[in-house]
C-alpha cells in the first residue's frame, strides 16, 4: 500500500522488539464480541491511485460548475478571481501540513502569517483587534452573540431581518441550548432596510444587536444610526459582512460604530468549494480582548531578544480553561486564513477597491439588463454587487428552468425561506469581477424565455 | 584547519560556539532566512494583481455609506508575495519534513492524490446554493462519504456539517440533548473522565450542562466504578474518549454504556483517536450513541497549521432522528436528494436546527474519501494496525529510559504515554521536547493527559518508516540521558531553531495582536 512504508519484514523485526506475535495480538484489550477478525464487509478493498482519480472524476464531472457557465450566485458565497499564486502558496508543504503552532520555536511561519492576518482583518473591517479565525461566517456570528452575552451580562440578542438565514438558523440552534433569547424576523421585499424598526426593538434588556452589511437582500443599512441606538441602551452593535470585498467600496462597520464585527472570509482567496471549508472573520474592540473566542496570535521577543509570534491569552482557551472557555473551539480556518491572506497581499488597498469597484459595476450593469425584462422589478435602492429582484413567478421554478438552459442564475429567497409566502417571488442576483457582458445577455434572454 | 581524513569525508568540525560568534548584516544565516513583515514591506498602492480599467463607473448606487479612500491594506507585487510566503514556510516545520509525533493529533501523510481531487472543478467551483440537479456529483461523493462512516463505525446515521472535532462534540450533545427533551426529561449534568480533551468539557458547557469529573484508575482508564456509582435521573450523558488520551483502549465502555443507557442516559464518544481502531472495532458494537470523527486525523486531510478540521457525527439509531440539516438521501432513482429547510418538515421532522450555513466541510470530505477509497476496507485494518505496531515499537524502544506510567500493564494503542519520573532535579518534560527541536523532530504532546505528570504523549503514526522510528528513537534516547543527567544545556533549548525560547509571559502581559505603525 503506497501510503504505508512498512514492509513484512520489518513487522515481524518490530513485533519481536514489542514481544508480541502479531498485530491482532496487540488488540487484546479490546473486548472480543467487538474485535473484527476481518475486513468489514460490504466496503470496498484498496485502490490505485488511478482508480480513485478516475471515480473522483467521474463524480466531478456530474456538476454545473460555476466557471463553465453565466453565473450569478451569492447569498453568503462569491466568486471571486483567485491568483494562481493563492493555491501554491497554501500547497506550501511547510504550511499545507503543519499542525497549529504550539512550538513557537518551529512554526514561526505560521505564526507570522496569523499576525498579518490579524492585522489586515483588523484594517478592513476597521476594528482595534481581530482574531486568527473562526471555521465561518455563520458560527462567528453566533460566537459575537455568545461574547456580547458575556460582555453586557445580558442575553437578548435582536436579529435584524436582513441576517443570512442561515446564521439565523446557527444561532437559533445554539440559543435553544443556552437559554438566549433571539429577536427574529424575516425580510420584506423592499427598496430600503428598515432601520427604525431595528432601533425600535432594542431596549435596556437587549445584549447586542446583530446586522448585516450589506444585508441578505444586498442592501446597505445605516450602520450609524443603528450603533449609535444600541450604545445609548447599553447594548452592543455586532455587523456581519457575508462580502469582504464590499469593504473597498463601503465604509468599514468599526468605522461606523460596531463593537463587533465577524464576516465570512472565503470571498477573498477560499473560492467556492460547495460551501465549505470557509474562514470566519471576527474582530472587535481591543477592551474585549479577554472575551473573545478562538486563537489569538501576539507578538513577542525570544531569549536573544528577537521579534517573535506566539499563541496568547491561552487562558481563554478550552484546552486550559476546559468548562469555563470562552469558546470550546479548538481547531480553525488556519489554511483558509493563509489562502484570505495571500489573496489580500496580492491585491493591497488599492486593488481590493479595483476589485469591488469591477464587481459593483457588473452587478449595476447586471440590473439595468434586468431591469428591462417585463415582469422583472429590481427591489434594491443601494447594493454593492447583490441585489434582488421579482419576478411573476415562483422563483425557485425560474432558477432550476435556467439551470436546464445551463445558466446559473441566482438563489431563489424561496430556498432560503421555504415558509415565507411573501419571498418566493424573489430572486437574488450577485455579479463579480468575473462576470461579463456575454454572461449578462445570456442570463437576459434565458430569463425572457423562462417567463415568455 | 582540520586534516582531511583518507576516506575523503572530511570529519565534523566542532563549530557551535564558531556559529554561534558569526554574526551576519542581514541577521539571515543562508538558508536560514528571515523575514520582515508584510507591513514594513508591501504599500496600499502596490499590487500583485491586473484588473481592466474601467472609467464609466456610476457610484451612486452604493449609497451613503461609499468609502472615502482605499483601505488602507498593504499590498506586494507577484514575485515579492512569493517571496514573502516562501520565506515564511521555511520558518516551519511539517510532516514533510520529517517525525511529527504530536500525541492525539494523529499528524500522518496526508497524500497529493487528496489534495488533487479536492481541487477538481465540480467540487471546488460549485456554489452550495446551486440547484440540485446541477450538483448530484457533488451530493454523491457526500453521501459516499457518509456511508463509509456510517459502515466503518457500525452506526446508523451520521451527520455531516460538523466543521471540527469540538463542533463535533457540540452536534453529539445538542443530539443527546434534544432526544432527552423530546422525552420530557431535560437532564442536567455530563460526566467527563479527567483525561478528556479540554474540548469535552467545554462542549458539555457551551451546550448548557454542568460538568462534572470522572476520576481514573491506576491503570489509566474510566473508573467504571465511580461513573456508575454517579448516574441517576440528572445525567444527560458521559463522554468518553476511546481509545483514551493515555493512548490506552477502555475495555469496559460496553459495560459503561449500558449502565448509562439503563440509566435512561446517552454515551457520547469522543473519536478523536478512531484511526488507533478504524477496520477493527465498531464503536456502534460497544453501545455508543453519537461519536464525531477527525476527518483530518483518521482521514489524513492536511492540518493547515490549524485547520481547517471536520468533524462529521456518526449517531445510533436513538439519536439519529434529531441530527442537523441538511443532509443527503440517495433516492430509488440513484439521484441525491439534499434535506433541508424546505423538506425538513416533512422527512426530518426532529431536526435540531442548523450547525452551519451550507453543507460543512466539502473540501476535506472529497480528501478523506479519496484516502479511503485509496486504502479501502483492508487497507484501512492495515493502517490502524501499522498505527499500533508503530506506537508500541516506540514505547519498548524507549521504556528502560522513560518512566512509561501504563508500559507495565500491557500493549499501547497508537500512542505511548511516558512521564518526567527520574529526569534530573529541574529538569522538565519541556526541556526534552524543545531538546528534540535542534535533533531536527517536532516535539510529542506535552503536559496531556493532565492525569500524568510531566506527560509526554507520543503519537508516530502508521506513516512512519521503521528506519525513520529508529533515528526518532535514538534522538529521545539521547534527550532522555541528557535530562536524568542534567545537562544545562538542555534547559535552554532550542539552540538551532529559528527562534529560541519566546517569552509568552510578556505577550500576555502587553497584548500585541495587530501591527500598528511606529
Amino acid at each position: 500500500m503506497r501510503y504505508l512504508p512498512l514492509t513484512d519484514a520489518d513487522r515481524s523485526a518490530m513485533l519481536s522488539v514489542v514481544g508480541a506475535g502479531s498485530i491482532d495480538e496487540l488488540f487484546a484489550d479490546v473486548p472480543e464480541h467487538a474485535r473484527l477478525t476481518a475486513p468489514i464487509a460490504g466496503l470496498p478493498q484498496h485502490a490505485s491511485e488511478m482508480a480513485v482519480e478516475r471515480h473522483m472524476a467521474r463524480l466531478s464531472a456530474d456538476n454545473i460548475t460555476a466557471g463553465s457557465v453565466p453565473f450569478f450566485l451569492g447569498a453568503g458565497a462569491y466568486r471571486h478571481h483567485i491568483p494562481a499564486t493563492v493555491d501554491h502558496m497554501i500547497q506550501r508543504g511547510e504550511f499545507l501540513t503543519a499542525y497549529t503552532p504550539y512550538q513557537p520555536e518551529i512554526a514561526q511561519g505560521t505564526l507570522q502569517v496569523l499576525f498579518e492576518f490579524q492585522t489586515q482583518v483588523a484594517r478592513l473591517f476597521g476594528t482595534d483587534i481581530a482574531n486568527a479565525s473562526l471555521y465561518d461566517g455563520s458560527t462567528a456570528c453566533w460566537e459575537a452573540i455568545a461574547m456580547a452575552a458575556r460582555i453586557t451580562r445580558r442575553n437578548k440578542a435582536v436579529l435584524s431581518c436582513g441576517l443570512h438565514p442561515h446564521y439565523v438558523e446557527t444561532s437559533r440552534t445554539m440559543a435553544k441550548f443556552t437559554g438566549d433569547e433571539l429577536d427574529i424576523s424575516e425580510p420584506a421585499l423592499i427598496a430600503d432596510t428598515d432601520d427604525a424598526a431595528v432601533i425600535a426593538k432594542i431596549d435596556g434588556e437587549t445584549s447586542c444587536v446583530v446586522v448585516q452589511y450589506p444585508d441578505v437582500l444586498g442592501r446597505i443599512p445605516d450602520l450609524a444610526a443603528i450603533a449609535a441606538a444600541a450604545q445609548a441602551k447599553g447594548a452592543l452593535l455586532i455587523a456581519v459582512v457575508t462580502e469582504p470585498v464590499a469593504l473597498g467600496l463601503l465604509e468599514s462597520p468599526g468605522s461606523l460604530g460596531a463593537d463587533i464585527v465577524v464576516g465570512e472570509g472565503q470571498a477573498i482567496g477560499v473560492g467556492l468549494q460547495f460551501g465549505g471549508p470557509y474562514l470566519g472573520l471576527f474582530g472587535c474592540r481591543e477592551k474585549f480582548v479577554r472575551q473573545i473566542p478562538g486563537r489569538l496570535c501576539g507578538e513577542t521577543v525570544d531569549a536573544d531578544g528577537k521579534r517573535g509570534f506566539v499563541l496568547t491569552l491561552s487562558t481563554r482557551e478550552q484546552h486550559i480553561r476546559r468548562e469555563k472557555a470562552t469558546s470550546n473551539i479548538c481547531t480553525n480556518s488556519g489554511l483558509c486564513a493563509l489562502a484570505f491572506s495571500v489573496h489580500m497581499t496580492l491585491l493591497g488597498g488599492a486593488g481590493l477597491a479595483k476589485m469591488a469597484r469591477l464587481s459593483h459595476h457588473r452587478a449595476r450593469k447586471t440590473a439595468e439588463r434586468l431591469a428591462q425584462i417585463p415582469g422583472v422589478t429590481v427591489v434594491n435602492r443601494h447594493y454593492f454587487n447583490e441585489f434582488a429582484v421579482t419576478l411573476p413567478k415562483d422563483a425557485r421554478q425560474v432558477v432550476r428552468d435556467l439551470a436546464d438552459r445551463k445558466i446559473l442564475g441566482g438563489v431563489s429567497l424561496g430556498r432560503l425561506y421555504p415558509q415565507v409566502e411573501a419571498l418566493s417571488t424573489g430572486l437574488l442576483i450577485a455579479a463579480t469581477e468575473c462576470t461579463t457582458d456575454d454572461d449578462i445577455s445570456a442570463l437576459a434572454t434565458a430569463l425572457e424565455e423562462v417567463l415568455a | 584547519m582540520n586534516e582531511i581524513n583518507p576516506s575523503g569525508w572530511r570529519p565534523a568540525m566542532n563549530t557551535t560556539s564558531i556559529v554561534q560568534e558569526i554574526e551576519t548584516f542581514t541577521g539571515n544565516r543562508a538558508l536560514q532566512l528571515e523575514e520582515a513583515l508584510l507591513f514594513e514591506i508591501g504599500s496600499p498602492d502596490r499590487s500583485g494583481v491586473d484588473f481592466d480599467e474601467v472609467t464609466d463607473i456610476d457610484l451612486s448606487a452604493l449609497g451613503p455609506n461609499a468609502r472615502k479612500g482605499a483601505p488602507n491594506l498593504p499590498g506586494l507585487s507577484e514575485p515579492e508575495t512569493v517571496r514573502h510566503y516562501t520565506r515564511l514556510s521555511r520558518q516551519n516545520y511539517a510532516i514533510d519534513l520529517g517525525v511529527f509525533p504530536l500525541g492525539s493529533c494523529t499528524m500522518k501523510h496526508n497524500p497529493r492524490l487528496d489534495e488533487k481531487v479536492a481541487r477538481m472543478p465540480g467540487f471546488a467551483d460549485v456554489h452550495p446554493l446551486q440547484p440540485v440537479q446541477s450538483v448530484q456529483g457533488a451530493l454523491s461523493a457526500i453521501n459516499e462519504l457518509a456511508v463509509w462512516l456510517v459502515k466503518l463505525t457500525g452506526m446508523h446515521g451520521v451527520a455531516m456539517t460538523p466543521k471540527a472535532g469540538a463542533h463535533g462534540e457540540l452536534c453529539g450533545l445538542l443530539c443527546i440533548r434534544a432526544a432527552l427533551e423530546a422525552k420530557g426529561d431535560p437532564r442536567e449534568v455530563i460526566l467527563v473522565p479527567e483525561s478528556a480533551h479540554g474540548t469535552n468539557p467545554a462542549t458539555a458547557a457551551f451546550a448548557g450542562y454542568r460538568v462534572e469529573n470522572i476520576p481514573a484508575t491506576a491503570d489509566g482508564r474510566v473508573d467504571v466504578t465511580a461513573l456508575t456509582a454517579r448516574l441517576g435521573p440528572d445525567v444527560a450523558g458521559v463522554m468518553i474518549t476511546n481509545p483514551n488520551t493515555c493512548g490506552l483502549f477502555e475495555r469496559d465502555l460496553k459495560v459503561i454504556a449500558d449502565a448509562v443507557h439503563a440509566a435512561g442516559g446517552y454515551v457520547y464518544c469522543d473519536g478523536a483517536n478512531f484511526n488507533a481502531i478504524v477496520g477493527r472495532v465498531r464503536p456502534g458494537d460497544l453501545g455508543v450513541d453519537a461519536m464525531h470523527i477527525n476527518l483530518h486525523k483518521t482521514f489524513s486531510t492536511p492540518h493547515g497549521g490549524g485547520g481547517p478540521g471536520s468533524g462529521p457525527v456518526v449517531l445510533s439509531e436513538a439519536l439519529a432522528p434529531y441530527g442537523p440539516l441538511p443532509f443527503t438521501a440517495r433516492q430509488a432513482d440513484g439521484s441525491i436528494k439534499l434535506i433541508e429547510e424546505e423538506d425538513a418538515y416533512l422527512e426530518h421532522p426532529h431536526a435540531f436546527g442548523r450547525m452551519c450555513a451550507f453543507h460543512g466541510q466539502m473540501g476535506m470530505y472529497t480528501r478523506a474519501l479519496a484516502y479511503i477509497l485509496s486504502h479501502g476496507a483492508d487497507g484501512l485494518r492495515q493502517v490502524s494496525g501499522d498505527a499500533v505496531l508503530n506506537a508500541n515499537y516506540v514505547l519498548r524502544s524507549l521504556d528502560d529510559v522513560l518512566d512509561a506510567p501504563f508500559g507495565p500493564a500491557g500493549h499501547c494503542m497508537h500512542e505511548a504515554l511516558f512521564s518526567d519520573d527520574g529526569f534530573a532535579e529541574g529538569f522538565s518534560t519541556l526541556d526534552l521536547a524543545k531538546g528534540l527541536i535542534d535533533e531536527g523532530y517536532h516535539p510529542m504532546t506535552v503536559y496531556f493527559p493532565l492525569v500524568v505528570h510531566g506527560a509526554m504523549l507520543v503519537e508516530p503514526t502508521e506513516t512512519e518508516s521503521k528506519a525513520g522510528l529508529d533515528q526518532f528513537i535514538g534522538a529521545m534516547r539521547s534527550l532522555a540521558e541528557r535530562a536524568k543527567a542534567g545537562d544545562e544545556m538542555l534547559k535552554s533549548a532550542p539552540h538551532l531553531a529559528p527562534r529560541r525560547r519566546l517569552d509568552e509571559t510578556l505577550a500576555a502581559r502587553k497584548p500585541k495582536l495587530v501591527y500598528k505603525e511606529v
